[in-house]
């Protein structure tokens, strides 16, 4: 156009590349296999460090208003009013802390009256930034909506994908799918990192994500099962994943640089949904290259049925 | 996939402009809005309590509470029903979730149930099919009758409540003050309280933790708690605790159970002082026919003590002096001079039907409000500006077409919100970054794929045509499934989550749009441009 004058691109990949990704599927799928059923474990034994939405509770962040907070003193004003484990820790700044507070046995009034004795122990040196109670009705229900959430969007995506695909590949998303919840969500059971409502959204955000890639590479496998009618399974599967490579590499890259700036600079109160988006998104890549198209081998996509459902659709 | 009608064009270009339109609210200050001519759209985008700051209380409404209120109204009419048909019966009273009545005679159950039906009313819809009735009578014995509440009828009892605490809940709140406070049914027992700007929520929770139901009481002439208790407590007496024992009032009072004015008959009431003592004090008036009946029984009862009752507690029981006519009062009964304000508003309010309890309370201040909006604007335009300095490498003078394809992504998503009054919350800020991330995938896609098809030796034309084409199918699936996701977030989620899938599920929508139409009319613009101007062999700047 006349604004902008024309110059090319740096193209960052090199093309034709014919990496042997299906040479590793066999200890790929596996290692996945095998990591899934660690998370499991570790999600049965250790369990989650829920946070204020799921355990109920009391969450309260403070800053002081005379110089650094003193979290030591704090333990010992709060430890004393006997309201069970209390965690007090630094937050963001050394001006800020962050007081959590177990769930009170008697009810929802209980909750409250827990807050009002440790607003009376903070006094006049602390400004309340954010305070955070969810009492037993409403933190069982989040605990409830927040599973029914995570695998009603798994069935969705997967009958979406089994609807514009074939079974093989909706199994193929299926496996990815939980294999990437799984994994993340064990990585929060692993380092105790608190697990709330906003690491729900990130784990609904990297299912979409990872199927965002998933559907590329199947795309592409769809296409070229039309267009290379004797090409052998394993070396089109190959094929469909190299040729996608640059895509694949170049979106998460940016996805990541995006991830990365909010991680570091959008602040402690969304540090953890930040950190499971990024790694949600580096493990949704890995499942949609290793897991994703080596489900097809194993499961064997039949050529014929491919070709002459969707060959109207993808034109 | 290249040609472009002339009227698609216009409309392209007209959305656009009004993208432009509604974004545009949101970067000037209110004062600068309010000098705009009427015809522009002047909304900005509300921001959410997280951004602002302010308080979330969730409020729940005690269902025993009004269960018990019921069986006890239901216990009244059914003795009032009996006496007036003057049916005897030997017991009366509330047992396991319903009233059982007892007669004297078995003879008079044939009377008694006809009587005891005329307490039954419709409910629901016979349109729709669930008309049904609130109370159910049955005969449990040869002279015993249980009248029962259907689950229906408490549905609506709990519902009507509700609706009653929402308006009461309003007003108190409103009392605080002029902000922009929200109050809204959620779900069949539960209020959800919004009120911008405040982070200490105790004042308001004081407020709406209290029924603050007044109503003053006649107290017996002759016998005392303890006499009463060691005989026998009189019909229609009972014994109830008082909270005015420092001033050296007694512990408990033995009072009439019907009120002589109930409280709906209080007009208003205000705090002040006493004249005397100075003690804080609360002045009341009632309407006109609780001025009436107050003061025919304080005319008939000079020299007699009563009690004013506060939620079934006696807050001071004075002794009359003399008549008083006028309809007005004072309440003293150790108040401070803020449980004196708090109490006069509740009583201005009106009381609730039942007690609420927080079961939900999320507060942020303003200081952690503002971080959380410079921390995700910080994070918004670095995150922003990394990938389209990045497309802009990767892919040249195109490159540049998908960033001007990301802009108008990024404003009509701004417009979209402001239009529809969606609130931005710090998970939204989040949510909006990633769908640039998205927007960036849809133009990865597409280029790379023109990439393929020009290294496979087909023309620029062919390519681009081809590129956005074949793009355009992959885009679609891939998008469409994380909308599904989305959806689900969105109707599942609460609060916070909420927030992120309205910005992720608006951010698809106009990423689509930007990618498949935006960059592609440019890339048409381009090769239309080029076809004139240079020679057959077409280089495509990407």
């Amino acid at each position: 156009m006349f604004l902008v004058p024309d110059f090319k691109g740096y193209d960052f990949f090199p093309h034709g590349t014919r990496l042997n990704f299906m040479k590793f599927k066999d200890v790929c799928f596996f290692a996945s296999l095998a990591l899934m059923a660690i998370s499991l474990a570790l999600i049965f034994t250790k369990g989650f460090n829920y946070g204020v939405d799921f355990k109920g509770g009391a969450m309260i962040e403070v800053r002081s208003t005379q110089g650094d907070a003193d979290i030591a003193a704090l333990r010992t004003k709060i430890g004393a009013l006997g309201l069970g484990d209390v965690q007090i820790q630094s937050f963001g700044t050394p001006q800020d802390a962050l007081i959590r507070i177990e769930e009170q046995p008697g009810g929802e009034q209980a909750q409250q009256d827990a807050l009002k004795k440790v607003q009376g122990v903070l006094g006049d040196g602390f400004e309340q930034r954010r305070v955070e109670i969810v009492g037993p009705a409403v933190s069982s229900e989040l605990r409830r909506t927040g599973t029914i959430a995570v695998l009603a969007s798994i069935v969705a995506i997967m009958m979406y994908v089994w609807f514009r695909f074939e079974w093989q590949f909706a199994v193929g998303t299926l496996v990815a799918l939980a294999h990437d919840v799984l994994v993340t969500a064990g990585i929060f059971s692993l380092f105790q990192m608190e697990f709330d409502l906003s690491i729900v959204a990130a784990l609904l955000t990297i299912l979409g994500y990872s199927v965002n890639d998933t559907v590329v590479v199947a795309d592409r496998i769809r296409e070229n099962l039309r267009k290379y009618k004797r090409m052998d399974l394993t070396e089109l599967l190959n094929l469909s994943i190299n040729e996608t490579l640059s895509r694949t590499i170049l979106t998460g890259v940016t996805t990541i640089v995006v991830l990365v700036a909010l991680f570091f600079l959008g602040g402690a109160v969304i540090h953890n949904f930040t950190f499971a988006m990024l790694f949600g998104v580096l493990i949704g890549t890995y499942s949609s290259i290793f897991i994703g198209a080596p489900i097809l081998e194993y499961l064997g996509v039949k050529r014929e049925t491919v070709v002459g459902t969707e060959a109207k659709t993808a034109g | 996939m290249l040609h472009f009608e002339r009227w698609k064009i216009i409309a392209i270009i007209l959305t656009v402009l009004t993208g432009i339109m509604f974004a545009l609210p949101n970067f000037v200050s209110k004062q600068t809005l309010a000098g705009w001519p009427d015809f522009l759209p002047k909304r900005q985008m509300p921001l959410g309590l997280d951004l602002q700051g302010g308080a979330h209380l969730l409020l729940s409404i005690d269902q025993e509470e009004i269960r018990k209120d019921w069986l006890q109204g239901v216990q009244d009419a059914a003795r009032a029903n009996l006496r007036e048909a003057k049916i005897g019966f030997s017991g009366i009273g509330v047992d396991g979730g319903a009233v059982k009545v007892t007669l004297v005679k078995p003879e008079d159950a044939a009377r008694a149930e006809t009587e005891l039906k005329k307490l039954i009313s419709p409910v629901g819809n016979a349109v729709l099919g669930t008309a049904g009735t609130d109370l159910e009578v049955a005969k449990s014995g040869d002279n015993q009758f249980t009248i029962k509440p259907t689950p229906q009828g408490f549905d609506q009892r709990l519902t009507n409540a509700t609706t009653a605490s929402i308006e009461t809940v309003n007003r108190r709140v409103n009392a605080l003050g002029t902000a922009e406070s929200t109050v809204v049914r959620q779900g069949k027992d539960r209020i959800l309280v919004q009120f911008p700007g405040l982070s200490d929520t105790r004042q308001l929770k004081d407020l709406i933790g209290q029924t603050a139901k007044l109503s003053f009481h006649a107290v017996h002439p002759s016998l005392s708690p303890e006499e009463a208790r060691a005989t026998r407590i009189p019909l229609g007496y009972k014994i109830y605790a008082s909270t005015d024992t420092e001033r050296g009032g007694p512990a408990e009072y033995l009072l009439q159970e019907t009120s002589i004015v109930p409280g709906d008959d209080l007009e208003d009431a205000q705090p002040g002082f006493d004249q005397r003592t100075t003690e804080p004090i609360i002045s009341f008036r009632f309407n006109t026919s609780g001025a009436r009946r107050f003061g025919k029984y304080t005319q008939d009862n000079v020299g007699r003590p009563f009690a004013i009752m506060l939620d079934d507690k006696v807050i001071s029981a004075p002794v009359i002096r003399e008549a008083i006519l006028g309809g007005t009062g004072q309440i003293s009964g150790n108040f401070s001079v803020e449980t004196a304000n708090n109490l006069a508003i509740q009583l201005r309010s009106g009381a609730l039907p039942a007690k609420l309890t927080v079961v939900e309370e999320r507060t942020v201040g303003p200081s952690l409000g503002a971080d959380s909006i410079a921390a995700g604007m910080r994070a918004g335009i670095i995150g922003l500006g990394a990938a389209l300095i990045m497309t802009v490498i990767a892919y040249g003078t195109f490159g540049v077409y998908a960033v001007i394809g990301l802009l108008v992504h990024g404003i009509l998503i701004l417009a979209l919100m402001s239009a529809i009054g969606t609130t931005l919350t710090l998970p939204g800020i989040a949510g909006f970054v990633l769908t640039i991330a998205m927007a960036v995938d849809a133009n990865v896609l597409i280029y790379e794929r023109i990439r393929e098809e020009l290294r496979a030796g087909k023309t620029a034309i062919a390519a681009i045509d081809m590129g956005f084409q074949r793009a355009f199918v992959t885009i679609l699936d891939s998008q469409l499934t994380t909308f599904v996701a989305a959806l689900i977030m969105f109707w599942l989620g609460s609060g916070p989550i909420r927030g992120f899938a309205v910005t992720l599920s608006l951010g698809i929508i106009t990423s689509v749009f930007a990618a498949v139409t935006i960059t592609r009319l440019l890339a048409a613009m381009w090769l239309k441009n080029a076809k004139t101007s240079k020679s057959r062999t077409l280089q495509v700047p990407i």
